[in-house]
């Protein structure tokens, strides 16, 4: 064991507690927030003393939104719904096609693989902004704009590159040779890709999924430009919550806690893996 | 007897035919049924790739090869009925060491007590009958070498394929192992190819050695032969611990024999009736060859030719002895614990029936001791 002194002990967990905070803060404060009336948070000086009420939840749910201007219909749930079937079916979708790429890209090196791995990569580092204003067009005449298909397909330039260069590192590390030893003791190259090479990439596909999951839940650009009310996320959802006659605070606050919840319950769930897809899988590359 | 396995003017290269690396070059080998052969030479020799051409795992660039005559270079490796333990042992790690051996068998459709007979019987040869129940990363490098081993020898296949099989065991059980991996091949008729860059292990297990470097073959002859006789300047000095030492000659034909001139004045006279008629003849069409002379061979003689040692080193069972001849260095072998210090001057004396004499150009043996008249 390493030596450490009091003094050291007491300063790292100050320094720890200061990071905590730091990042801990506003997810506090507006938990906090989706317990009260915008009265309550608008009120100068603020305080954590107040009467809780469940309004903010409740408008949600019911999806009618009481304002100074009037009743207001919003189908938040809708939304929230929108965003599960979009980021499950974008991941389901990169793990398709992702996975056995990546294998490729690891085990076999053809005439511009590393140009083509190359390209998927520099989808992510492409402003979305850049891409989104020729595909608007592209959408509208493909008629592709405002469908489930068509959003799930721009997710795959946030879900694919990520899922293929994580996954592929994870096959990398994987010694070809005992994929060898399994064809040569009888088996076809698909039975060593499904029996061997997938199951001992479980865990980086598991956090590449993961992470993918996240991105994607968490995109806002693309599903703003190219869904309309019946088909976004909830990130573009909560912008029903600016209104006319005033931002409803107390309402975006609850519906920013029903819409992390998820996401934070899979990434605590799943930080282990997270971590190790993100460190292993990412610098390698 | 049968071949089993026939390598036929095989290339292989490593990126574009005819201008990526050349590995492999024009390689053809015939290996009968029941024989163990050795592929030996230092990294980079093509020994591996040749290996994995066979096991189907290298794609072959140019040429054929068939087992048990049966063209196999264009098939998948399931397909080619071979059996090989990998350098990186390469166990299934979700398995543990009774299960990767026992896997093996799966595809011969084996009853389970026929499986379980086999893989005991395995475990009992390499000695890892008590971690047949462990997983591959909870035991030692020594330990899983010899699992991916038994997992290749547990197989009934065409041709077993060994890639540096003994490389993490420990020197006394390597010993141990040998003898009884050599018997079990032996006993079952197996047919065996194993690379190794130990010449010790090629020498104990194999019946042929096939010598390579640069990806040429350059000598395919039993061990005995390969010391004795090498067929060139490489296998000469590649082959044999310590090495053979070698000296740039010219020869001079006189008219009462043959002398090799050695550089600082030295000679080596030999008498005209000493060499074999072509071979003397092979010897004075040139000026310069190249004559090479093992260790062990090296006598002391107080009248011989004089060296100063420079470096003695007892080795526990022999010594060592290093001395400037020549303007070049010489080792010689002594079986007994030799006392001598550096800067002793010493007489050394080299018989004509130990030397070997290599075309200086090409490094082709002209000719062995052996061959003396």
């Amino acid at each position: 064991m390493e030596h450490t002194s009091t003094l050291e002990r007491v300063l790292r967990g100050a320094a720890l507690a200061l990071v905590v905070i730091f990042f801990m803060f506003p997810l506090f404060w507006i938990f906090m927030m989706s317990f009260q009336t915008n009265e309550t948070i608008l009120r100068i000086p603020p305080s954590i003393v107040f009467e809780p009420t469940l309004s903010n939840y409740a408008a949600l749910i019911t999806g009618r939104l009481e304002t100074a201007a009037g009743t207001l219909e919003i189908n938040f749930l809708r939304t929230l719904w929108n965003s599960v079937f979009l980021s499950v079916t974008s991941v389901a979708v990169a793990l398709l096609l992702g996975v056995p790429a990546a294998y490729a890209f690891a085990r076999h090196k053809f005439r511009g693989s590393e140009d083509i791995a190359f390209t998927l990569l520099s989808f992510r580092f492409a402003p979305p902004l850049l891409v989104l204003l020729p595909l608007t067009i592209y959408f509208q005449q493909l008629g592709l704009s405002n469908t489930y298909f068509g959003l799930v397909w721009v997710y795959q330039l946030i879900c694919l590159p990520l899922i293929l260069w994580i996954v592929r590192g994870y096959f990398e590390d994987i010694s070809a040779d005992v994929e060898y030893a399994y064809r040569i003791a009888g088996h076809s190259w698909f039975a060593t890709f499904r029996k061997i090479a997938l199951p001992l990439a479980g865990p980086g596909i598991a956090a590449a999924g993961l992470l993918a999951f996240i991105f994607a839940w968490n995109n806002f650009v693309f599903a703003l430009v190219l869904a309309s009310a019946d088909k976004q996320p909830v990130t573009v959802g909560a912008l029903a919550f600016v209104t006319a006659s005033g931002i409803q605070y107390g309402q975006i606050a609850a519906a920013i806690v029903l819409s992390i919840t998820p996401t934070l319950a899979l990434a605590l769930y799943a930080q282990r893996y997270l971590v190790e897809g993100l460190s292993l899988g990412a610098v390698k590359g | 007897m049968t071949t089993i396995l026939s390598i036929q003017n095989v290339d292989k290269f490593y990126g574009p035919i005819d201008r990526g690396v050349h590995a492999v070059r024009q390689l053809s080998i015939d290996i009968p049924k029941g024989e163990i052969v050795a592929l030996l030479g230092s990294s980079g020799c093509g020994k591996t790739s040749t290996l994995r051409m066979i096991a189907g795992f290298e794609e072959v660039s140019r040429g054929a090869i068939a087992i048990a005559g049966r063209p196999v270079h264009m098939l998948a490796p399931v397909k080619r009925n071979v059996a090989m333990a990998f350098e990186g042992y390469s166990l299934y790690p979700p398995l543990t060491v009774r299960e990767n051996i026992g896997f093996a068998l799966k595809a011969s459709r084996l009853g389970k007590a026929a499986v379980e007979k086999k893989v005991a019987e395995i475990a009992g040869l390499l000695e890892i009958e008590d971690i047949l129940d462990r997983y591959p990363s909870s035991i030692s490098g020594g330990q899983q070498q010899r699992a991916s081993l038994g997992r290749a020898l547990v197989r009934d296949a065409d041709l077993h394929l060994l890639d540096e099989p003994m490389g993490q065991l420990e020197p006394q059980l390597r010993a141990v192992l040998r003898g009884r991996i050599k018997h079990f091949i032996k006993e079952r008729g197996l047919t065996a190819i194993l690379v190794t860059h130990d010449q010790t292990e090629a020498n104990a297990l194999a019946d042929r050695i096939a010598v390579m470097e640069g990806g040429v073959l350059q000598q395919f002859d039993a061990p005995q032969t390969i010391k004795e006789r090498p067929a060139n300047l490489f296998t000469g000095t590649f082959v044999g611990e310590p090495p053979m030492n070698v000296f740039e000659a010219f020869v001079t034909g006189e008219s009462d024999g043959i002398k090799l001139r050695l550089p600082d004045g030295l000679a080596l006279d030999y008498e005209q009736g000493a060499f074999a008629r072509d071979v003397r003849d092979a010897l004075l069409r040139r000026q310069r060859v190249v004559i090479g002379i093992r260790p062990y061979a090296v006598r002391r003689a107080r009248d011989g030719m004089p060296a100063t040692v420079s470096a003695n080193q007892w080795l526990g069972d022999q010594t060592h002895i290093a001395a400037d001849f020549a303007g070049g260095s010489l080792v010689l072998v002594e079986h007994d614990r030799t006392r001598l210090e550096r800067g002793e001057r010493i007489g050394i004396r080299i018989d004509p029936q130990n030397l070997h004499v290599f075309d200086a150009g090409s490094g082709a043996a002209i000719s062995h001791g052996a061959e003396l008249a």
